[in-house]
Parts: structure tokens; C-alpha cells; sequence
């Protein structure tokens, strides 16, 4: 009896200790950047690439360069499991460790933080996620979503359809089908894909998946079996996408007309298929494989002195890559937030003007040695993600291979959407307050 | 010694009937209740907003599964969806109604949740035990898809989000952004008191002993004059109610904006996973309940870093995490085997040892 005793007495003395260990978190020299990633639960075969290529980009500025501006990067991972409520409370707890930046790497946690942000003044990078409203600078000055938006990418993929159909006009009486996850996230592209129909003439049909039925798509591809839509866009994301595939192949639904969202485009996603998968399209907005002139330092500087956890023969994943694209936005968010305050220690406020400056020029993308890995970026006070330009990435049964040229989304049909969109946000929460902070 | 009632004689049948009859026992509740309050001003933020707050939340919402569960006998599985409901309803009366304080609709929300839990609620008259948790699942996947598929529900917003607009309550800001976690503290803390209170005074009273009649022999009781019809349908209700105030608390007090699969199925698990491990058929239970499934985890991220450090082994977020499922699965396996009746039980057993020390008999 007197053991339970000590044990629950035990219990009780730990959960007060820990909370007094977790206030007294300490300061250290140099600029907090926290990474939320997901290595455990259900999304995290997409999860340990992202937050492999996140932390391996960083580390390598690090070891090369000593971190940015002189000023050495703390990273410290925050597990979330791609969970809302673990996320808020990661937020939570690196919050007083003043983070330069937020990247929540979940819808979920970024509609949380976006009312957050400007209150705590730590700007939200949401990279190709989040919320598309966001775009809009004037409501969101906090919160930036480059290098495009959902909506873009279904734009996006509206102009490759025209382009292998042979133009707009060909659209006309033509089916396409919207694969997609029935959450929030699943129907981003509908009001884009409705719009552009009406333009063209085109017809969409939806195709909603269940997330308790991810892995079990064969009811919603009968109906595409029967429906024959000329085109597939597929908004998924976890086990939703390699299903997807899987049964694209077995049904002879013509993969190269299969064309996912950049989510939609892990390397196991598409190895799913099988041999038959080759063909499979996918948006992107960063190179595929590892054969450009960063690649070899992130080789040299963090997996040969033994920094990295991700296996160095997977290097070149789409999904790794992708975690290294999210860092060079944090790494020159974080140098441009220097050059304009002239500060080299910067925080939240200051990389937030580094954010709304950043222009990666061509010249700086030969310096930083990602000449064919990324396409020029500019976000500005107005436009918070700049509705880069992306490309058609093609699954060649081995690897993801660049299948397009580089294409700038439907800038003029997406933006008003988003500023109404944005406005419509602001409106449901009376009291949103107005942008006072000034333009870099 | 310390925790005797020598001396303290009830003298009339209300005495008799208090929720707590010893004195020291009174000065206990008060001194937690005054700590609790100070936690306010002493505590950080990330103990308000990470760790208090969500505990209190986790522990209305046991209260509420508990007072089914527990005191009544009915087992259910639909505690997310109806925390939800809650949620919901209080977003939507927010926003068609902005000019009426947002408390009032906090506690408004949770009727509507006794509404729903009291149609999904009428199967219970006929089945029992597993066949109603079947069920209330199914009130948990059509709510949960409801929420989801109902553009009227988050006002057509296009993140499908319902996101907490800004708030005050005597010019201060408790809801929305602006809020700070001191404040939201603050009002959680009293809600729940107050909500604690009430479910006190209910499980002790006429209603409760009807519930566990029921739950304990149900045709005994029906025998006895106990209409069962009117005491399931209305521990449906009220445990929805408690549930729906405390699902609206979570999103607007605590999260500050949802998305409908935060009402899923592993919230209800959660919270049947808290009344079971603190106890059914307590109300103290359900606190000791909740802080053990919410707090541990936490604690043990905060601590078994540092327990490993010296030790030259460095322990990475995601085997935390992965500690985290294994130790809570193995205490949970623990306290079953050990103690079947809960963390309530072992509370009682400590207070029993207090009363009789130094003399045990």
C-alpha cells in the first residue's frame, strides 16, 4: 500500500518539477529558429523527409558558413505529430526562446497561430500551405505563404491541361475531376477550378475521399471508371496519395493525365504504382534530385561529419528537398532581415521585414548554388506569396524528373480571390486590426 | 491526527448532508481554489496555455462523460462530437449575435449539446453496455461529418475553420487573438468551479441518486418509482450539456479557432480514457483523471531530456514522442491492474490513512 503511496506521490512531485524546469528554459547566443515536424503518427513517411531537409540546410549554413551573417542558428525540433493541439502547445514552448519564425508545417496549427502572430510579432511561414488568403499582405502582415498558393497550383495545372491539349479553347467539353481529400485542405482548388470552368467551358467533377477512407479509394474511382473525366487533379496528402496511384494504375486510368498537387509528390507516393506509375505528374516548385552545387556541402559539411539522421543514399527525395527549400526561405529571410536593419542579431519584428524583401534574384540563386533548383522569388508588402512560377514534375518509374518548363500561375484569376477571401476573414473577426506596420 | 473529525458534531440532516462534511476538508477546498486563482498571476504563460487551461477543459469534459459513465451506467463514445456541438453553437451565436457577451453564450452553447446528446441519448432506453457505445458512435461520425459537410456551421469560410473572434468581458479581452492566457485563465477557472459545483450538487442530490439506481440495478430502480425514460434522457442531457460548455471553452478559450476533426473519434477516447484511470462515479476523479493523461505527457517532454542528457544520450523530439505512447500505455495498463477503481480510489484510501494516523486500526 505505502509503495502506491510513494508512487502517486512521486507522480505529483514530477508534474510540478516539470513545469518549473520548463519555465526556466534557457537563453542562448544566437538566432532561434524552432522547426514543428512530425516523425511520428500517421503522416510521418512525408514527415522524417521534410524535417530531415529542414535541419540538414540549417546545420550545413552552420557548418559552413558559421551560421548567418556570423551569427550561429539554434535549431531545436518541436515533435507535433502533425496534431493541432501538440502544435499549439510546441508554439507554446518555444515561444519564450524568442523564434525568429514559425514554420507550423500543418494547416491545422497555422490557422491557429495566424491571429498570433502579429500579437507576438513572430511572423508564420507557411510555405505552399496554410491558409491561400494569406497571400494578401495588407490583412495578413504577419503571415507569408511563398512560393504560391493552392489556388495557383490549380491554375497551374489548368494551363498544363490547355498546354497538352493544345490550347484554352480546347478545354471546351472537356471532364475534369478533382481528387481530393473532403477536409478544408482537400477542397482549396474547387472555387479556382469553378471559376476557370466557367471561362472555358470545361466541366469539373468532384471526387471527394473521407480521411477515415484514404487507403480505401475503390467506391470513388468506380465512379471515375464511370464518369471517364479527361483529367484527374489530385489534392491529397498522407496515405491518400500512394492510394491513389495504386488504383489510378489498376482501374488504366492514363497516369500522365493524374496530376497532384506538390503534396501529392513523394518519392513513395508515386513509387506506389509500381512500373505502371511511370508517367504519374505532379506540381513542384523546387528541383528533383541532388546534382546541384549545395548538395555536395550539405554532403560534405553535415552527413560526412555524421549532423544528419536522414539516409545519404535517399538524398535528392522530393519531399527532402522540399525541407531544404523551406530553410533557404528561413536562411534568406534571416539575411535579408540583417541587410535591411543592419542588425546582425535580428528577431521576429526583423525578419518579418526580411520576409516582405526578399527578392532571390537569378545572381543570388547562382550564389547560394541552387541554379536549376529553384525558379527567381519575390515577395512584397501587398503580395505575401508572390505567385511564383512552378513546374510540371514527372514520375520517370525511378525518380522524379523536371517534365515542364517552369510556369507562372493564373495570377489574375487567383488574386482577387484571395483578396476576397482575405477580406471576407478580416470581416468575420470584427476588431482585426489594420496593417500599421510599415513596408521595408 | 491532522484530518479528524473529533469534535465536529452535525446537529441537523443539512449538516449531515453536506458535499463536505469536515471542516479541514472545507479549508482544503478553499486553499486549493485560492492557489488555483494565485496560478493566475505565479504561473507562465506556457503553464496557463499549455498545461492549466487545457486541464481544466479536459476536466469539465470528464465531469461531463462522468456523470454518464460513471454515475449512470451508460457508456458512450460520443463525447468529441458533442463537444463539438458545443463549439459550434457557441461560434455560430457569436457571430449571428455579436452584441451579447460571450459567456453568456459559452454556457447558451451547451443546451444545444444537450439537445443533440438527449435524441442520440433515446437508443438508450433499449440497449445497455456495448451495444450503446456502438451507438453513440454513430453520433460521432455523423456529427463529426456534419461539421464538416454543413458550410452554414463555419460560416462559409474558406479554410473551413471556425476561427474565435475578438471578445471581452468588462473591457478586458478574453476571446480572440488580443487575449491574454492570465485572462482566458481566469475565466476557465471560474467556469469551472462553478460547473463543478453544480454537477456536485446534481450527482448528490435527487438526480444522482436516480442515476445510480439505475446504473446500479435498472429494474430494481424502476421498481422503486424511478422512471428510467426521464433519468437516462436526462443524464444524456446534462452530461452533454457539460461536454458542449467544455468544447466550446476548448475552441475559444483555449485553441482560438478549430477544424471540425478536432472533435474526433480519439478526443472521445481520450476523455473515456480520463474517467476511466481517475475514476468512475467521482468528480475528483475526473480532475485526477484528466491531469494524468494530459500532464504526464507533457512532463515527461520536459523532463526526459534532461534525465538522459548527463547520461550522454541524446534524446531527439521524435523519441520523446515515441516514450511518451509507451510509458502512458504502460501507467494506464499499471493503475488498471493495480488499482481498477482509479485514481479516486487511491485518493480516498490516502485521506482514510490521513484520519486514522498514527493509530491505524
Amino acid at each position: 500500500m505505502s509503495l502506491r503511496l510513494y508512487g502517486i506521490g512521486a507522480l505529483a512531485a514530477s508534474v510540478f518539477a516539470a513545469s518549473a524546469a520548463v519555465t526556466a528554459a534557457q537563453a542562448q547566443d544566437g538566432i532561434y529558429v524552432p522547426l514543428l515536424s512530425y516523425r511520428t503518427g500517421a503522416f510521418a513517411g512525408s514527415g522524417i523527409p521534410i524535417a530531415d531537409g529542414m535541419h540538414d540546410y540549417l546545420t550545413m549554413l552552420n557548418e559552413r558558413d558559421g551560421g548567418i551573417g556570423g551569427v550561429p542558428l539554434i535549431i531545436e525540433e518541436c515533435e507535433t505529430g502533425y496534431d493541432t493541439t501538440r502544435g499549439v502547445e510546441c508554439y507554446e514552448s518555444v515561444r519564450g526562446n524568442n523564434p525568429v519564425v514559425m514554420n507550423p508545417y500543418s494547416t491545422g496549427i497555422t490557422l491557429q497561430l495566424i491571429p498570433r502572430a502579429a500579437v507576438d510579432e513572430i511572423p508564420v511561414l507557411s510555405m505552399a500551405y496554410g491558409l491561400s488568403a494569406a497571400a494578401d499582405g495588407t490583412t495578413f502582415p504577419w503571415v507569408f505563404n511563398p512560393p504560391v498558393t493552392y489556388w495557383d497550383g490549380a491554375s497551374v495545372f489548368i494551363k498544363h491541361v490547355a498546354n497538352v491539349e493544345g490550347g484554352f479553347e480546347n478545354l471546351a467539353g472537356k471532364t475534369i475531376g478533382l481528387l481530393h481529400l473532403d477536409a478544408p485542405y482537400g477542397r482549396e482548388p474547387i472555387p479556382v477550378l469553378n471559376a476557370l470552368a466557367e471561362e472555358h467551358g470545361f466541366e469539373v467533377k468532384l471526387y471527394p475521399v473521407p480521411a477515415q477512407d484514404m487507403q480505401n479509394q475503390s467506391s470513388v474511382w468506380l465512379n471515375i471508371r464511370r464518369d471517364r473525366p479527361d483529367w484527374i487533379y489530385l489534392q491529397g496528402w498522407g496515405a491518400m496519395n500512394p492510394t491513389a496511384v495504386r488504383e489510378a494504375v489498376r482501374t488504366n486510368f492514363p497516369v500522365d493525365r493524374l496530376v497532384g498537387v506538390w503534396w501529392a509528390g513523394g518519392d513513395e507516393d508515386a513509387r506506389a504504382g509500381g512500373a505502371q506509375a511511370a508517367g504519374y505528374k505532379s506540381l513542384n516548385f523546387h528541383g528533383v534530385g541532388a546534382d546541384y552545387p549545395f548538395m555536395d556541402d550539405i554532403i560534405t559539411y553535415v552527413h560526412e561529419r555524421g549532423l544528419s539522421r536522414f539516409p545519404r543514399d535517399r538524398v535528392g527525395d522530393n519531399l527532402y528537398n522540399r525541407g531544404i527549400y523551406n530553410s533557404m526561405l528561413i536562411a534568406e529571410a534571416i539575411r535579408t532581415a540583417q541587410e535591411v536593419t543592419g542588425n546582425a542579431m535580428v528577431d521576429g519584428a526583423d525578419v518579418r521585414l526580411g520576409l516582405e524583401a526578399m527578392n532571390i534574384t537569378e545572381e543570388r540563386i547562382v550564389e547560394m548554388g541552387m541554379e536549376g533548383f529553384m525558379a527567381p522569388l519575390a515577395i512584397s508588402c501587398e503580395n505575401h506569396s508572390g505567385h511564383n512560377e512552378v513546374y510540371v514534375a514527372q514520375w520517370d518509374g525511378d525518380a522524379w524528373t523536371q517534365g515542364t518548363d517552369w510556369m507562372s500561375p493564373l495570377t489574375e484569376f487567383v488574386r482577387p480571390l484571395i483578396e476576397e477571401a482575405a477580406q471576407s476573414y478580416a470581416a468575420a473577426d470584427a476588431g482585426w486590426p489594420e496593417r500599421t506596420e510599415a513596408c521595408p | 491526527m491532522i484530518y479528524r473529525e473529533a469534535g465536529q458534531f452535525k446537529s441537523n440532516y443539512a449538516a449531515d448532508m453536506a458535499v463536505f462534511p469536515l471542516r479541514q476538508d472545507r479549508i482544503g477546498i478553499f486553499v486549493i481554489i485560492l492557489l488555483a486563482y494565485s496560478m493566475a498571476y505565479f504561473g507562465s504563460t506556457f503553464m496557463l496555455q499549455a498545461v492549466l487551461i487545457p486541464f481544466l477543459i479536459f476536466a469539465l469534459a470528464a465531469i461531463g462523460l462522468n456523470m454518464l459513465v460513471g454515475y449512470t451506467g451508460l457508456l458512450s463514445l460520443g463525447t468529441g462530437a458533442f463537444m463539438g456541438v458545443g463549439a459550434y453553437a457557441c461560434y455560430k451565436l457569436m457571430t449571428i449575435f455579436p452584441g451579447v457577451n460571450v459567456i453568456v453564450w459559452i454556457f447558451v452553447s451547451g443546451f444545444f449539446a444537450a439537445g443533440i446528446g438527449v435524441i442520440f441519448g433515446l437508443p438508450s432506453l433499449r440497449i445497455k453496455g456495448f451495444y450503446l457505445a456502438v451507438a453513440t458512435l454513430a453520433a460521432q461520425f455523423f456529427l463529426q461529418w456534419t461539421f464538416n459537410r454543413v458550410p452554414w456551421l463555419y460560416n462559409y469560410n474558406v479554410s473551413g475553420a471556425i476561427e474565435a473572434p475578438r471578445r471581452t468581458l468588462f473591457d478586458v479581452h478574453i476571446v480572440g487573438a488580443a487575449a491574454t492566457p492570465q485572462a482566458r485563465y481566469i475565466v476557465v477557472l471560474t467556469i469551472v468551479i462553478l460547473l463543478t459545483w453544480i454537477a456536485s450538487n446534481i450527482v448528490h442530490g435527487r438526480i444522482g441518486r436516480q442515476w445510480m439506481a439505475i446504473r446500479d440495478m435498472d429494474i430494481a430502480a424502476e421498481l422503486m418509482g424511478i422512471r428510467p425514460f426521464k433519468a437516462k434522457l436526462m443524464a444524456f442531457a446534462v452530461s452533454s450539456y457539460y461536454c458542449g460548455v467544455a468544447g466550446a471553452m476548448m475552441v475559444f478559450l483555449w485553441y482560438g479557432g478549430a477544424e471540425y476533426n478536432v472533435f474526433n473519434i480519439e478526443q472521445s477516447f481520450l476523455i473515456l480514457f480520463m474517467v476511466i484511470i481517475g475514476g468512475l462515479g467521482s468528480l475528483i476523479g475526473s480532475f485526477f483523471g484528466a491531469a494524468l493523461i494530459f500532464m504526464l505527457p507533457i512532463a515527461m517532454g520536459a523532463f526526459l531530456p534532461a534525465i538522459f542528457a548527463p547520461l550522454g544520450i541524446r534524446v531527439g523530439a521524435e523519441t520523446i514522442e515515441h516514450l511518451r505512447f509507451m510509458i502512458l500505455g504502460a501507467m494506464i495498463i499499471f493503475f488498471l491492474i493495480v488499482e481498477p477503481h482509479g485514481l479516486a480510489r487511491l485518493w480516498q484510501i490516502v485521506k482514510q490513512k490521513l484520519r486514522v494516523w498514527p493509530f491505524p486500526y
